[in-house]
């Protein structure tokens, strides 16, 4: 046996982690063949270090951080072409998803990406709603690219696509609630 | 028929167009949209990749709004929107554990009762493609459309289902009820690039190129999309596409709801046409001509086609009568060619049984007999007359006249034939016991 190759080295701690990507991702990374479907079909794999096929490699072997610190998990554009082709049945577009919050929760992330969502989601909870103007122009700003875009700013109002004031719900102490007790739950779930 | 409407944060800003056309498209087709009271912005993609959590209790708000608005049937045109709700109803409908969390985030019960519809799946399966194609006014004739679906909308299939993930029709169907030729193409369900062309241009770039170069190449000369960030990449950053890929594009880009306003008689303003970035009203004119020319070249074929048709109707009317004709004279010659040989009966009895035979054929078949009696009186008269002896007088008795009354009256019937026959015997034997008397 001295010989063998040992195919799941990951240890206790690393097998906790991923049974709870598993779970949280409702999907299981064993049922892999290693076919690789979803690389072939991914549109956003050219951009990646590492194609899905190995990032679900890299779970399999238990390299849990070489996964979360992949760039391959912020490339993904959540299409979904992974797992409606995948063979096996296997989420994979989930992993993904459960991956990057796992990741954003380690504070790795791919930070225009992150800035943008960060963005967005605050915009959701102190207007209700996403003030695309202010998205862009802010995320433009954190993202130190005060010029990207500059030409279809104006276009857009001009044609009334873009509004200078955000449009504020009625229900905004109810949306801060909902942020609040979400981060109270916070890596439960 | 009466829906909740759900329309995204996009309606108020760059997918204004979008929200003009589905109202029209409502007013349009008769089916009433209420939109949900005080809604708020499902999360989209930031949302879940955020936090599981959030990205379910975000859209349950809203279809809690629609719970108590007791409308459960949910439209949600832009397909984040859709996306995003239907996962939060299949997952308070299957994860009761997530169902409690969600309940308690919101600090109120949730049914599960609702269904989020895309408009896609309404305009085919509650209104129908026959529907639309009653109302339209303007066809969209000879528009070479590539019907793009993107991501959300056929995908994942568990969440969608209500077309297929790979070569999915619903648009198709409604662009040829609108009377357009959609186009068939390998990237109808390729990402455009999604909010990468915004956050990551150096991935989402090369992504959203790729589906506007394979449009082209396939024929397109426009796009159909039903979904409003697919919109603002296709459309809004087609100009930056063509100069960092160094290639004319020059494809307008329409939602599907603007192009049914427009084909039921809209004007281009009525759906916010005009604030397109891709002009998109001159290829509309271009169709319209276009269309009209081969609607016209379309009738006048038609009209060719059902020419010829009757002309051809009439040649088969013709060669019938002729075939005819020339049985009737096959018959004839057959009928001569017995009564040659004293066999003109089995003749005249076939054509008895043929009542339709013109009266051109029982002239042929009348002087055939009056040959045979000509040129071989005996076994006429025994046909006629049983006896002998009789026959032979009715022989001695027969002149022209008498032969061509007896030889029409066979063709018509021979029973007559044969009384006439022995009526000319009983005069023959008269006028000869008058002689010797």
């Amino acid at each position: 046996m001295e010989n063998s190759v040992l195919l799941s080295p990951a240890d206790n701690h690393q097998k906790a982690l991923i049974r709870k990507l598993e779970q949280e991702a409702g999907t299981s990374i064993s049922l892999c063949y290693q076919c690789g479907k979803c690389t072939a079909g991914c549109p956003a794999a050219f951009a990646m270090d590492f194609p899905p096929r190995q990032v679900i490699r890299m779970l399999q072997l238990g390299l849990t951080d070489m996964a979360l610190n992949s760039n391959s998990i912020w490339i993904c554009a959540s299409c979904e072409t992974c797992s409606s082709r995948c063979p096996r049945g296997v989420d994979i577009a989930s992993l993904m998803d459960t991956m990057r919050r796992e990741a954003l929760k380690r504070g790795k992330t791919d930070k225009k990406v992150a800035a943008f969502n960060k963005a967005f989601l605050s915009n959701v909870k102190n207007f209700g709603r996403t003030f695309e103007a202010g998205l862009l122009l802010r995320h433009n700003l954190v993202t130190g690219q005060p010029f990207k875009d500059m030409e279809l700013g104006l276009p857009m109002l001009k044609r009334g696509k873009a509004s200078p004031l955000p449009h504020m719900i009625k229900g905004r102490q109810e949306m801060k609630k909902i942020f609040e007790r979400v981060d109270q739950f916070g890596g439960e779930q | 028929m009466k829906f909740a409407y759900y329309p995204g944060c996009a309606s108020e800003g760059s997918g204004i167009e979008y929200h003009m056309s589905m109202e029209r498209t409502a007013y349009i087709l008769g089916f009433e949209i209420q939109e949900l009271e005080d809604w708020n912005c499902c999360g989209a993609t930031s949302g879940h990749n955020t936090d599981k959590l959030l990205s379910v209790a975000l859209p349950a708000r809203n279809l809690a709004i629609a719970e108590r608005s007791g409308l459960n049937m949910v439209v949600a045109p832009c397909a984040a929107c859709y996306s995003r709700h239907r996962y939060a109803e299949h997952t308070i409908q299957h994860d009761p554990e997530m169902r409690r969390k969600v309940e308690q985030v919101l600090e109120l019960d949730l049914a599960g009762s609702t269904e989020t519809l895309s408009i896609l799946d309404v305009l085919v399966n509650k209104i129908g493609t026959e529907t639309i194609a009653a109302k339209v006014v303007n066809p969209m004739t000879t528009m070479k459309a590539a019907c793009y679906y993107g991501c959300l909308l056929v995908r994942p299939v568990e969440h969608t289902g209500f077309d297929d993930p790979e070569d999915p029709q619903t648009m198709d169907q409604i662009m040829k009820a609108l009377g357009a030729d959609p186009i068939d193409w390998s990237h109808k369900t390729e990402c455009c690039g999604a909010a990468l062309v915004t956050s990551r241009p150096d991935v989402g770039n090369p992504m959203l190129y790729r589906v506007l170069k394979d449009a082209k190449e396939s024929g397109a000369e426009c796009l159909v999309t039903a979904c409003p960030l697919c919109m603002l990449n296709l459309d809004m950053r087609q100009a930056a596409i063509e100069k960092q890929f160094g290639e004319k594009l020059a494809l307008p880009v329409y939602y599907i709801t603007e192009l049914l306003a427009l084909a039921c008689g809209d004007k281009p303003s009525q759906v916010g046409l005009e604030k397109h970035f891709v002009e998109a009203g001159t290829y509309l004119r271009t169709i319209e001509v276009r269309g009209a020319e081969a609607r016209a070249a379309a009738e006048k074929a038609a009209q060719e086609a059902a020419e010829k048709a009757r002309a051809k109707a009439e040649a088969a009317a013709a060669a019938k009568a002729a075939a005819a004709a020339k049985k009737a004279a096959k018959a004839e010659a057959a009928s001569k060619a017995e009564s040659a040989d004293g066999q003109a009966a089995p003749a005249k009895e076939a054509a008895a049984g043929k009542p339709a035979a013109s009266a051109d054929g029982d002239q042929k078949k009348i002087d055939a007999f009056v040959a045979a009696f000509n040129k071989n009186p005996d076994k006429m008269a025994a046909k006629l007359v049983a006896d002998e002896a009789q026959a032979g007088i009715l022989v001695s008795a027969l002149d022209d006249k008498k032969k061509s009354k007896l030889a029409s009256l066979m063709v018509k019937d021979m029973e007559l034939a044969k009384k006439a026959a022995a009526a000319y015997v009983q005069q023959e034997l008269k006028k000869q016991g008058e002689c010797q008397s």
